[in-house]
């Protein structure tokens, strides 16, 4: 019998008569089914979460913080129920049901999974960083003394609304620490994968995370926009158009096309061989699918060396099997997708300005392929005449690079806003610009890749100013 | 009824109704001169409901190009008649004229319902749109022809619509509260035993005030998809399981189809108020066929009264053919939703 997973409404399981199937990408019978939520039904609870609230706000922060610490080692290891009928998953069972219906090879979701338990198992650093070394009982009382100062904290939502991607495991790294900060979540897992965000709530709940706490709503786009319309505070991930719709709404925090890029400064160049790995690794780490993975790399000379390399390193990554064990590059579950991707490079170097220097390397084949009834785009970087071309700034689902030759004293106005840079160099007048940046979000300095996390480093926002707002307080 | 009865009833009403209308003593001017052009005289090719596919499809520009003069019959000549609109958000809406019609089918639809969810003598109020459609004046002659009075708040769909298409989402819920702020006021303070409304309307008012904790002992609903999801959860919860859901489905150019009572799975089964009305599921790319019961098809409408006569209308709607019943013995419509829901972006409004 194949799992029915149903909703969980404050923690209360709820079957929906509207039942979807869950289905293999390479097709055969459902894998699973999902009931789905009514839009209606997420307004109404919105409406009345003073008991999710309250049930977190009966344990103190560092309770919170505990029960976190264990749940990542449950989320990792234990058998926990899928569905609503009592079945258990166990964690290889997770592995090949998302392997199933997201695309992703084995390798990958294994890594995300460790890369979540890490999120699960450095949380009190997590807090210290995101609430710049507060202690956590600030949230018990709602304020503190802090070198003699009296800071407070007042809650800007009642819960954080997840508007979840079905492309990447690991962003559920994102919402996790709000179960620590007192905050229910409000959930709508992406249509192919209900089950990270289904599993990591279960993870909470054995761990003794109250389940009032968690809200999982499998729904169509009005659901989205029931939450979106109806939480004070909600994460969602979209591309240009969904940053520009909701840029100047503060309840809405949208992660998009983060547009990482490695910029090399004059002083490292001659010695770019050294820094090959680390570009390599930038680009094509978690299959090229992170917001963090570099999409550009800019330096002053030798740009068509440094394409014609990367290009040769990366031709290795190819299609295999979703279970081999070398398997690095991830399929799509929607071809049109990959289509997309494909026509819009395509456009791109029909303008002119550009070259696929990978298509070479790769005996002049196809991009695009199949395997197994799965479609890859294969790494592709791209020698751009100019960091303006359509194609030259740009972020796609896969291991994608474009390089970009220009002045040092030029990069920093040119490269737009960008997730995350690494700048390797040591000239620190230079250096001392990047960090001035107000359009670079995340800066690593020095030989460092640009998927390279600090635990306590806030990435991409702020969850806990997000979720929090400093309030003056005067006690007589 | 036996299915054999209500067919006669139904080739009975199809052959005075047609020779109503294209006879050169009562007929309706638009028919005799379509009549005229095609070259073949349906008073003596349709001889049942059987041969109704000899009509092409009744074309809804019709309803916006031509005259309603001419759609007048003959034998209403000089009877000064409503003019009642549907749909439409830019340009001329489609119209179409009546006299008695909504009367007819608000009190064949009046018997339907329970004394005790919709008493008789209780007030009603109508939460939707009123302006040029006919359900105005049929809500209101609903609650009338019960012994009731109605209160009016007015939605005009078109320009929310044009907000939905605009992506003015906040507009949307300004004017939504607008609404919903007068509904809730006139729930709160007058005696209103009965509602119509529609789902998304129900949704917010229950939002914000207990329905049957209001006193409202019945709601009747229509006006766009209802799935069974949707449809437990306005019982249940909107409804708090205390006040009486009727679902609905129709519209200006039809009247009303009566749903069936709700079971455990709350799918919803509409059937036409036949003989004046039918409803058939077709097949999409062969018209003329009808669907195998329990598939979805498109549904189809024919009209077939002395005030209008549209012969195979294919609505913008897709639902499931299901089996007659012993109330309704002729085909139903069930889960209806847009045509073409599942492939296409369908934008359904406050409705």
């Amino acid at each position: 019998m194949i799992p029915v997973v149903p909703l969980l409404r404050g923690g209360k399981v709820y079957s929906s008569l509207d039942v979807q199937n869950v289905n293999p990408v390479t097709g055969g019978d459902a894998v699973a089914q999902v009931t789905m939520s009514n839009s209606g039904l997420i307004k109404r609870d919105l409406l009345n979460l003073e008991e999710s609230r309250e049930a977190l706000a009966k344990f103190t922060t560092q309770e919170l913080l505990d029960i976190t610490l264990a749940a990542g080692d449950i989320f990792l290891n234990d058998d926990l129920p899928v569905g609503s009928s009592g079945q258990l998953q166990s964690p290889e069972d997770y592995l090949l049901t998302l392997a199933a219906t997201s695309g992703l090879p084995h390798s990958l979701i294994r890594m995300n999974m460790k890369r979540l338990h890490g999120v699960f198992s450095q949380v009190p650093t997590i807090f210290k960083g995101l609430s710049r070394g507060l202690s956590p009982e600030v949230l018990d009382h709602g304020y503190i003394d802090q070198h003699e100062v009296k800071v407070a904290f007042v809650p800007t939502t009642n819960a954080l609304g997840v508007i979840l991607p079905s492309n990447s495991p690991a962003v559920n790294a994102l919402w996790i620490p709000s179960i620590a900060m007192k905050t229910p979540v409000i959930l709508k897992p992406g249509r192919e994968e209900p089950w990270t965000p289904w599993r990591i709530i279960q993870a909470f709940i054995k761990a003794g995370a109250p389940a009032e706490a968690f809200s999982f709503y499998p729904a169509n786009h009005d659901g989205s926009s029931a939450i979106i319309r109806n939480c004070k505070r909600v994460m969602l991930f979209g591309g240009d158009d969904t940053v520009r719709q909701y840029e100047n709404d503060s309840s809405v925090e949208v992660h998009g096309a983060g547009r990482s890029k490695i910029l090399i400064g004059d002083d490292e160049i001659e010695n770019w061989k050294d820094h090959l790995d680390l570009i390599v690794s930038s680009i094509s780490a978690n299959s090229g699918r992170s917001c963090i993975n570099a999409s550009c790399i800019v330096v002053p000379k030798y740009a068509d060396e440094i394409a014609s390399a990367l290009a040769d390193s990366l031709v290795t990554m190819e299609a295999r099997s979703q279970d081999d064990p070398k398997a690095t590059l991830s399929g799509f579950a929607n071809p049109k997708m990959a289509e997309w991707i494909n026509g819009t490079i395509e456009d791109g170097l029909e303008e002119g300005g550009a070259k696929d220097i990978s298509l070479d390397k790769r005996g002049g084949t196809e991009r695009y392929v199949q395997k197994d009834g799965m479609h890859y785009m294969l790494p592709t970087i791209v020698r751009c005449d100019s960091i303006d071309h359509s194609i030259g700034n740009t972020e796609f689902l896969f291991p994608y690079a474009s390089v970009i030759q220009m002045p040092q004293d030029e990069m920093m106005n040119s490269i737009g806003k960008s997730l995350a840079v690494a700048a390797i160099s040591k000239d620190q007048k230079w250096l001392n610009e990047l960090v001035a940046a107000d359009h670079i979000e995340r800066l690593n300095v020095g030989a460092m890749p640009t998927n390279h996390i600090e635990w306590d480093q806030p990435h991409e926002g702020n969850l806990f100013e997000f979720l929090y707002r400093r309030r003056s307080i005067q006690v007589a | 009824m036996t299915p054999d009865k209500a067919k006669e009833n139904l080739d009975n009403q199809l052959k005075e109704i047609i020779n109503w209308h294209f006879s050169d003593d009562t007929g309706t001017p638009f028919w005799l001169d379509w009549k005229a052009k095609v070259g073949w005289d349906p008073r003596k090719e349709i001889l049942s409901f059987d041969d109704i596919h000899k009509f092409d499809h009744f074309q809804d520009e019709w309803l916006r190009d031509e005259k309603n003069e001419r759609f007048v019959p003959l034998g209403m000549k000089g009877k000064p008649f409503n003019v009642f609109e549907t749909g439409g958000t830019t340009g001329l809406p489609k119209q179409r004229v009546g006299w008695d019609d909504y009367k007819h089918d608000y009190e064949m639809f009046s018997n339907t319902l329970s004394d005790e969810f919709f008493p008789k003598g209780s007030n009603w109020i109508m939460v939707g749109p009123t302006g040029p459609r006919r359900l105005r004046l049929a809500v209101e002659h609903l609650a009338q022809h019960r012994g009731g009075s109605c209160y009016h708040v007015d939605l005009d769909p078109r320009w929310v619509k044009k907000l939905i298409i605009r992506n003015q989402i906040d507009e949307v819920e300004r004017y939504q509260k607008h609404v919903i702020d007068q509904a809730v006021e006139i729930i709160k303070h007058r005696d209103i035993g009965c509602m119509f409304t529609t789902p998304k309307l129900l949704e917010s008012i229950g939002e914000r005030i207990s329905i049957p904790g209001s006193g409202v002992k019945g709601v009747f609903c229509g006006g766009t998809t209802m799935t069974p999801q949707s449809v437990r959860f306005w019982v249940e919860e909107v409804l708090e399981g205390k006040t009486h859901l009727v679902p609905t489905y129709g519209n200006t150019l039809m009247g009303l189809a009566v749903s069936r009572p709700l079971d455990d799975s709350y799918s919803v089964t509409y059937y036409a108020p036949q003989p004046r009305a039918v409803l058939r599921v077709v097949d999409p790319n062969e018209t003329a066929k009808t669907m195998p019961y329990g598939e979805f098809g498109r549904v189809e409408l024919t009209t077939l009264t002395k005030e209008f006569f549209m012969p195979r209308f294919l609505e913008r709607d897709e639902a499931i053919r299901r089996e007659p019943t012993n109330d309704y013995p002729w085909d139903g419509v069930g889960d209806v939703r847009p045509f073409g829901a599942m492939t296409k972006k369908v934008v359904e409004g406050v409705y």
